[in-house]
């Protein structure tokens, strides 16, 4: 057995005192004892798989917007933030505000209305069996194996933070996230998720805080980076003109259709992963109301994330470098301006909390990915398929085990990864192939009552087997990119957009074309489905600042603010 | 049931309090030399302190209650 001293290795970003450490095991003694304490309350279908659909607007809303902040997200566009500049916000406004608004006021009732379990679940109810498990199987493949994919990933940042051992990472975030999740199910995973937001915020909100005060303020930050690298590191738009013109490599295209349009509208309102968050709201208003929550908080968190890369490119005396690079000078790259920042300013106790941050982070996002696996397994494709008549108690049981298994089964992906490192690309490949065509099938089945169930079905499988094909040719011929993006400049990330672009239009193409081929549903079966033939209900006497529609135009309005005072 | 909320205030007392009683030491017995820069600004006494209250707050605010 290795003996616990060598579980940790020397070479090391940050050194924890006794007070840290202290902090670090607290977090872990009360997520599980929170797990422990819901174990009572989650004895039905109900409770364990959506948290009773009794989730207040702020709950729902906090936990919808943590399932998207776990730790790799925070020290990644942190990261690309010094790679990138200010460019890296988009990510979190034009690349979040505009969908989650629109899941608010567009899309939610249909979910909420239908009371489905899932997405696959509303595929399901709209077109059918085929669409259902062609959405749940992949769903729950990737999700597992993204799961995996970002428990190795987090082990060996805290290999490289904290000189911890990957083994040790690995099995005692894996056992303690399994432990709390099958005890508690999806209300364990939201009350942790809950508790990591307000984490995060008292663990990283120093760093802009300290690193603002030594910059000198925002004005000497802009000048300071101008000098040092260039001034369209802290410029939102105007270099977006041209592919060549900003440090990303992408034009105002990719970033307002493929990412504000695309991505982010599939991210923000199909993948189950966030919108089974908004399911456990107890009514439909607090429902509407959460996304919006999301957002207003959604547009903050550039304070934690991006504010610490750019302070990095002002402040810190190295200039980091890609991973490569790094691994061969023996440097620092991109993705350690985070952790080099928390060393920078936070002392004992402050230290620890940030750690505790990032691995809360870690911890509640593989949580999030396995509660949604859990419920997509076993409401549609275990019910479905294998034991249609079997009790609410099997189900709940169901529930649990799979919990584990999905558990076990990410920590073996975490160790497949260890041994070939590339299946990480393609795993986080499989991700992006999926989720815009679903959101052109989803969008189309609330929004057009003509579409058809094949027509539902084709455009999916096209639209994927499109996206696939995409890569495959860039991955082959890397100078396929010129037309994918329709420009010689264009660099990775622009690849991602216009990938999702097209594959999206794929899919509206094929089904629409098939559905005008193919007999349509009749009205009645579309009700509480189909844009203008489900009577959503409204609350008129309510008070205007009651009404999601008012926030929803306060959050429009600071969003457009946002973009306008950075341009 | 308890309210989530309690259990936030319960994480955010003992790190507050952790946090703070490391600032108050630092203040107490400065290190020789401080690793990390704005030293002299003690924020993990501040900080540590306004976790503290908040989550002092929190836990009293939302304490479960008797109910008939």
């Amino acid at each position: 057995m290795m003996p616990l001293a060598a579980m940790f290795v020397e070479t090391r970003l940050v050194h924890m005192s006794a007070i840290d450490i202290a902090i670090v095991a607290f977090y872990f003694i009360l997520v599980l004892a929170i797990g422990f304490y819901l174990k009572g309350q989650a004895n039905t279908g109900e409770d364990f798989f959506m948290a009773g659909r009794e989730m207040t607007s702020w709950v729902a809303g906090l936990s919808f917007l943590s399932a998207n902040l776990g730790a790799l997200e925070l020290m990644g566009w942190a990261g690309s933030a010094y790679q990138y500049g200010i460019l890296a916000t988009h990510w979190y406004w034009i690349g979040a505000i505009p969908a989650m608004l629109f899941l608010a006021l567009v899309m939610m009732p249909f979910y909420y209305i239908s009371k489905t379990h899932s997405v696959p679940g509303y595929l399901n109810l709209r077109f059918g069996e085929p669409s259902r498990i062609l959405s749940a199987v992949c769903f729950a493949f990737m999700t597992v194996l993204m799961s995996g994919v970002n428990m190795f990933a987090m082990a060996k940042v805290m290999q490289i933070v904290l000189g911890w051992d990957l083994n040790f990472s690995i099995w005692i975030s894996s056992l303690t996230v399994a432990i709390y999740v099958a005890l508690g199910g999806l209300r364990s995973a939201i009350f942790n998720e809950v508790l990591q937001f307000f984490l995060i915020w008292a663990g990283a909100l120093m760093i802009p805080v300290l690193g603002l005060y030594e910059a000198g303020g925002w004005t000497n930050l802009k000048a300071e980076i101008a000098h040092r690298f260039s001034t369209q590191y802290v410029h939102l738009w105007s270099g977006l003109g041209h592919f060549s013109s900003n440090p990303m490599g992408i034009n105002w295209v990719g970033i307002v259709f493929g990412l504000g349009a695309v991505i982010s509208m599939g991210y923000w309102t199909t993948d189950f992963l966030v919108v089974q968050r908004i399911l456990a709201a107890k009514d439909l208003r607090s429902a509407e109301m959460a996304p919006i929550i999301g957002a207003g908080f959604k547009m903050l968190v550039p304070l934690i994330v991006i504010l610490p890369g750019l302070l990095g490119l002002a402040v810190l005396p190295m200039h980091l470098t890609g991973e490569a690079q790094a691994a061969a000078t023996g440097g620092h790259s991109y993705n350690d301006v985070l952790p080099l920042m928390l060393a920078r300013y936070c002392g004992p106790g402050l230290l620890g909390l940030g750690i505790t941050a990032l691995i809360a982070g870690f911890m509640s996002g593989m949580a999030g990915n396995v509660s949604a696996f859990t419920t997509v397994w076993t409401y549609d494709i275990y019910r479905p398929l294998i034991n249609k008549r079997a009790t609410d108690a099997h189900y709940v049981s169901m529930g649990r085990w799979t919990t584990v298994i999905g558990v076990l089964i990410s920590v073996g992906t975490a160790y497949l990864v260890m041994q070939f490192a590339s299946i990480m690309d393609y795993v986080q490949a499989l991700f992006s192939f999926f989720i815009a065509p679903l959101f052109g099938t989803v969008i189309l089945g609330m929004l057009w009552r003509r579409a058809t169930n094949w027509g539902g079905f084709w455009g999916l499988l096209c639209g994927t087997i499109s996206s696939v094909g995409m890569w495959t040719w860039v991955k082959l011929d890397p100078t396929a990119l010129r037309y994918v993006a329709l420009s010689p400049d264009a660099k990775g990330l622009a690849q991602d957009m216009y990938q999702a672009l097209w594959s999206f239009l794929v899919c509206v193409i094929v089904t629409v074309v098939v559905s005008l081929m193919t007999k349509p549903k009749p009205a009645a079966e579309l009700n509480g489905l189909v844009m203008g033939l489900t009577e959503v209900p409204h609350v008129e006497n309510a008070a205007f600042y009651q009404k999601p529609i008012f926030w929803a135009g306060i959050v429009t309005a600071v969003f457009i603010a946002l973009n306008i005072i950075f341009w | 049931m308890i309210s989530i909320w309690l259990f936030i205030g319960i994480s955010l007392l003992v790190n507050g309090a952790l946090i703070l009683g490391a600032g108050i030491k630092q203040i107490l017995y400065p290190p020789a030399n401080p690793t990390v820069v704005l030293f002299s600004l003690h924020a993990n006494a501040w900080w540590g302190g306004f976790l503290f209250l908040l989550g002092l707050f929190y836990c009293i605010h939302f304490r479960p209650k008797r109910t008939q």
